[in-house]
């Protein structure tokens, strides 16, 4: 008996190819996208906690100074007095094609690291090479490539265990080559301290003791940006499987028939159910697996640019490649596995209630689950939970809750809405038909409603983020032109060198804007400390976004301080607050600026003030106030005379290209998904008219038999699905732009630490409308052309069968 | 984890083949050799001599405590040089390692340190007299009067050594032969400093006294290829005469000499094939099997001792590990010393 209902089970998919392959397709997407974004998050995850193992970072407590490097004197002082610490000296070396960080660490003190022992148990290096002058370079194969590409640089050797654009090297090469001596940049404390020691507290107090756990700055960031995609994921997944529920429905509902013959002859409902069951979980599993390797191709396909923005943006070391990790598979095969029995649970139900002797009814899978008052209540009171959420909790988290929220919460108000709007509709109706239509809409709304719901979620999700992204260029761009108004940039070898090229400049530009800083530590968060001098090209042009008057006055006087959004956001700062700049010296913050696509804070002041608290500021690095016409041969005038490498002047025009480069990599990911998205949308409404299909027929015939007709009916029948999803898109737009706003307004200032104001784009929704009617007729394209090529026999029939 | 580094740092440098215990017999390209009838002048040679490869001041110290026990102390500070020269900062290529250990009966504490010369953490100055590490040192106003100064993660001590005889200087005029191929190092030693001070133990302090010896030695090639490990012995006798004993062991047989001190601090140099040292029990100490029971004969003087270790697991878990203890001595003369082993793998 069980064989022949496998069989007959089967039979049923056997003749339904199409089917099959829908659900399986509709289950695969879900599951790829939504793993596609696990593999790129946890490849992200296990490239910074793999960065971590090779450099050593994040297993101690380390020793900082308030502000800049920590004088060589100072460490050995300390190790005089017994403590054992590890000295590292880091930086920035510009190299073509992107700068390197330096990290070069004391070898003889600095615990083991994988890429070192390497070296030397495979390569045979002796230390001589890597202590003695030239000294010896460790890179990643690639890194290697680029460094042996440059004159004048120490040897390299390759190691695969070192992140990508890190070069690791002794203290004694490093200091050269970032032309900072006698001074380190932090010190590990180690563990195995002798007894007795005297206090850190006493010996140093002018450095701080950073924990190891605190010092996840790197990971707190890009935590952010990982919900992000997560979220985006999950949209996804859910859309994904309002496909599956249409497809389980559907085939649910045809096999009713057989259901209950099976049933009739004498198959016990629980050897019935346990075999559905059966059937689900291998379609699961089979879905699920195509879906993983289509993730594993998305992912692949997308993760170059994750890797490139998360670099750009963080200075996370992510590569491009992707490794498959038995985890993310499991992982995955158990999301398809839930959510095709989540998906199927209402048919699932049913199946257990199919009466053996009673005749299908008329409306009997699409009949409604909820009145339509019950549904519109619970979907406000969704919203209204997501909004108390973020009320009453603060961060990402409680952002998202809230998005969810709203976004379920409209979902399930779309229907009562569609309702009311139909009946306001057959109001205007004129005639029969006219009349008919509107009716026959209302009766296909109950059927239709999860797809509509899918594609409002869709259209939604694509109006708001299109609208961050692009209010995000909009003022992006805006920024650029304001943040970078010197025409050439240029960077000097060393202080000395600095100051010759500021004295040769002066005479041949309208202005020499030095542009130096140091690292301070405020409330445990490193901050970059500028000191500006007083120009026009700031007072004219700096963006801020809060300030109090007299501004650039208080600034130019050493009277106040400016400090970037970030900054501002994480530390609750705002004009008229005080901030520590340095231990003792406190100034009021009178301005806030903007500062895109930086991920640390960033404190301004003038300059003399801050020379005065930290004389030994590098003085490298310069803006150049030129008439652009003439950038260009002052650049080279200034390549020639101080024999600069190209990397150390660079025109405004290749930084700003340079970051609207990493700016257009963000958003890559956020708007495939987004498109994905959207076509899965278009194939849920397409999965739930060949549900409904089977119904339309007793419900066509009788409109046929009054004499309109096929072609008619088809062009009627496309129609309606354009109009429904017409409705469902403007009901999108409120939504889209309240997800907009949520977006740029909460989850970015979370995620990112900036605020951006809101632009409309209504030629963008124009184009999302299009596209929703596109997909909806494409979808409603193929019931309407069965419609057409109906043969008038089946139309016929309908009113042979007894009903 | 530390040690690999370590070894790939200090070992690595001096030959990958392995030469000798620690790389001690490799060739001295550029490195200064020692050469006979080179007189010492002190006090500079009291300090560095980055030119040569290699050197060490050495200090081992029995002591009795105020609780009746015996203690053993061993200072080391090691010169390792990558060129043959100094610079400023890290750049430097000289590289400094110290070994500090206090052994009791029953425990033996060991601790390590490293350091690059030209930064200033650690180094010697001849005049006036500082050697250090770290917060590890021992200085004076002179090569007679040293405070000496270590601490590890459960032990510290903190010695006043006062030299009672004068220095030592070893084979000829100091310039000392260690193999038949004429392998020779500078070595001269005071091996005759009273002792008073405190060492602190997990449980607490003791107050000590006793007898200290001080080594002093540089080289740059002072084994041969063939030599693989040593056995040295610093043995202060009840009757105010002491012996210095080693014997080299190499692939063409032993290698042994020494030096004979008078009770006045005369001291007669003992050429190869005079000294027998025998192994008389092995222990096993941290996986391998170490002689810590010795024979020691010297028909000259007619002396014939036993030699014994204070505690026999007083292995030096460090970067090269070797054995190095306080000893009890016992025959034809009575008395104390220390015992040093390498090359026992």
């Amino acid at each position: 008996m069980r064989r022949a209902a496998i069989a007959c089970l089967w039979s049923h998919w056997a003749r339904h190819p199409l089917q099959l392959l829908t659900l399986l397709a509709g289950l695969a997407l879900a599951t790829g996208l939504w793993s596609a974004v696990q593999a790129i998050n946890a490849e992200a995850r296990s490239s910074y906690a793999e960065a971590s193992a090779q450099l050593g970072t994040g297993q101690f407590d380390e020793l900082r100074a308030a502000s800049g490097p920590i004088p060589l004197a100072r460490y050995v002082a300390l190790r005089r007095a017994g403590w054992q610490l590890a000295a590292v000296l880091e930086g920035r070396m510009p190299l073509p094609g992107g700068s390197v960080e330096v990290m070069g660490v004391d070898l003889l003190a600095y615990p083991a690291l994988p890429a070192v022992e390497e070296t030397s148990d495979i390569n045979g290096i002796t230390p001589a090479d890597a202590l003695l002058a030239p000294g010896l370079l460790i890179a990643r194969p690639e890194t290697a490539r680029r460094l042996r590409a440059q004159v004048g640089l120490p040897p390299v050797t390759r190691s695969q265990n070192l992140p990508a654009g890190v070069v690791l090297t002794d203290i004694g090469t490093a200091e050269i080559l970032l032309n900072r001596s006698a001074e380190v940049s932090r010190l590990l404390i180690l563990p195995d301290q002798p007894a007795g020691l005297a206090p850190l507290a006493d010996l140093a107090p002018d450095l701080m003791v950073v924990p190891a756990e605190g010092r996840s700055e790197l990971a707190r960031l890009t935590d952010s940006f990982h919900l992000n995609l997560t979220a985006f994921g999950l949209l996804s997944f859910t859309v994904g499987l309002f496909i599956v529920h249409g497809m389980v429905g559907l085939s649910f509902e045809q096999r009713r028939g057989m259901i209950r013959t099976l049933r009739a002859l004498g198959l016990p409902l629980r050897d019935l159910t346990w075999l559905m069951l059966g059937e689900l979980l291998l379609f699961a599993l089979i879905g699920g697996t195509v879906g993983l390797a289509l993730g594993y191709v998305v992912a692949a396909a997308l993760l170059p640019d994750v890797a490139a923005t998360l670099r750009g943006l963080y200075g996370a070391p992510v590569d491009g490649d992707l490794a498959l990790q038995p985890s993310w598979v499991a992982l995955g095969l158990m999301m398809a596995v839930a959510g095709v029995f989540a998906a199927s649970a209402q048919a699932l139900w049913r199946l257990s209630r199919v009466p053996i002797l009673q005749v299908q009814g008329q409306y009997a899978w699409s009949a409604q689950g909820m009145p339509v008052l019950a549904q519109a209540g619970i979907g406000a009171l969704m919203i209204g939970a997501g909004f108390l959420a973020l009320a009453v909790f603060d961060g990402l988290v409680a952002g998202f809750v809230m998005l969810g929220g709203l976004l379920m919460g409209a979902a399930l108000l779309l229907p009562p809405l569609l309702t009311l709007a139909l009946r306001i509709g057959s109001g205007f109706s004129r005639g029969p038909l006219g009349a008919w239509v509107w009716a026959d809409m209302r009766a296909q709304l109950p059927g239709l409603s999860l797809a509509l719901m899918a594609l409002l979620l869709a259209l939604a999700a694509n109006i708001g983020v299109g609208t961050m992204v692009s209010s995000f260029r909009l003022t992006f761009t805006g920024w650029l032109d304001q943040r970078l108004a010197s025409e050439l940039y240029v960077t000097a070898r060393d202080d000395a060198q600095g100051t010759e090229i500021a004295r040769w400049l002066h005479s041949r530009a309208d202005a020499v804007l030095p542009i130096r800083s140091t690292e301070v530590q405020i409330s445990d968060q490193t901050v970059f400390l500028y000191g500006i001098v007083d120009h026009p090209t700031y007072r004219d042009n700096w963006p801020l976004i809060a300030a109090t008057p007299q501004v650039w006055d208080m600034v130019a006087e050493g009277r106040g301080a400016l400090i970037n959004e970030q900054m501002a956001r994480r530390m609750d700062l705002w004009p008229g607050d005080t901030v520590t700049l340095l231990p003792g010296w406190s100034l009021p913050v009178v301005g806030v600026y903007s500062d895109y696509g930086n991920p640390t804070g960033q404190a301004m002041t003038a300059l003399p003030a801050l020379l005065q608290r930290v004389p030994d500021l590098p003085n490298t690095r310069f803006g150049i106030r030129v008439d652009p016409a003439e950038a260009g041969d002052l650049r080279s005038e200034l390549a020639d005379t101080f024999a600069l490498p190209p990397q150390a002047l660079v025109p405004q025009a290749a930084i700003k290209a340079s970051s609207l480069a990493i700016f257009e990599k963000t958003f890559v990911v956020t708007g495939a998904l987004n498109v994905l998205t959207l076509g899965v949308a278009g194939f849920a409404i397409l999965t739930s008219l060949l549900t409904l299909w089977a119904h339309r027929l007793p419900q066509l015939a009788p409109v046929w038999a009054l004499g309109v007709r096929r072609d008619t009916l088809a062009r009627l029948e496309v129609l309606r699905s354009v109009a429904l999803a017409v409705m469902t898109a403007i009901l999108a737009l409120p939504l889209g732009l309240v997800l907009a706003w949520a977006l740029l307004a909460i989850i970015n200032v979370e995620a990112f630490g900036w605020r951006l104001p809101m632009h409309l784009f209504p030629l963008q929704w124009l184009i999302l409308l299009l596209l929703a009617v596109v997909t909806a007729g494409l979808a409603a394209l193929l019931p309407a052309r069965r419609m057409h090529h109906l043969p008038p026999s089946d139309l016929l029939q309908v009113f042979a069968n007894a009903r | 984890m530390r040690v690999r580094v370590l070894i790939f740092l200090l070992m690595l440098p001096l030959g990958a083949a392995a030469q000798g215990f620690a790389g001690l017999g490799t060739d001295a390209d550029g490195f200064a050799v020692p050469e006979r009838g080179q007189a010492l002048a002190f006090p500079r040679d009291h300090g560095a001599h980055p030119a040569y490869r290699i050197e060490w001041w050495y200090v081992t110290a029995t002591l009795t405590g105020a609780d009746g026990r015996d203690y053993g102390i061993q200072w080391t500070l090691f010169r390792s040089a990558l060129a043959p020269y100094e610079l400023d900062g890290w750049q430097s290529p000289q590289l400094w390692m110290g070994h500090a250990a206090l052994t009791t009966p029953d425990r033996h504490f060991v601790a390590e340190r490293l350091a690059r010369g030209g930064i200033g953490q650690a180094g010697v100055s001849a005049d006036p007299f500082e050697a250090w590490i770290d917060d590890w040192r021992m200085a004076g106003p002179g090569f007679n009067m040293l405070d000496l100064q270590a601490r590890g993660a459960e032990f510290a001590y903190d010695l006043s050594l006062t030299a009672q005889g004068p220095l030592v200087q070893h084979g000829d005029r100091g310039y000392s032969v260690k193999s038949q191929d004429g392998q020779a190092s500078y070595y001269y030693s005071q091996p005759n400093f009273a002792v008073t001070g405190t060492l602190t133990l997990p449980t607490g302090p003791v107050a000590l006294t006793g007898n200290a010896w001080l080594d002093r030695e540089w080289s740059s090639q002072p084994l041969s290829a063939d030599q693989n490990g040593w056995d040295w012995f610093s043995l202060s006798f009840d009757d105010g005469t002491r012996l210095m004993a080693f014997r080299l062991r190499g692939g063409r047989g032993d290698f042994t000499s020494g030096t004979w001190i008078g009770a006045d601090g005369s001291a007669t140099p003992l050429p190869d094939g005079l000294i027998e040292v025998v192994p008389l029990d092995l222990t096993g100490v941290a996986g391998r099997e170490v002689p810590t029971r010795w024979r020691l004969t010297l028909p000259d003087k007619a002396l014939s001792v036993e030699i014994e270790a204070l505690n026999p697991q007083a292995w030096m878990a460090t970067s090269f590990p070797y054995w190095e203890g306080p000893v009890r001595v016992t025959g034809s003369h009575d008395g104390k010393g220390y015992l040093e082993m390498t090359g026992y793998d």
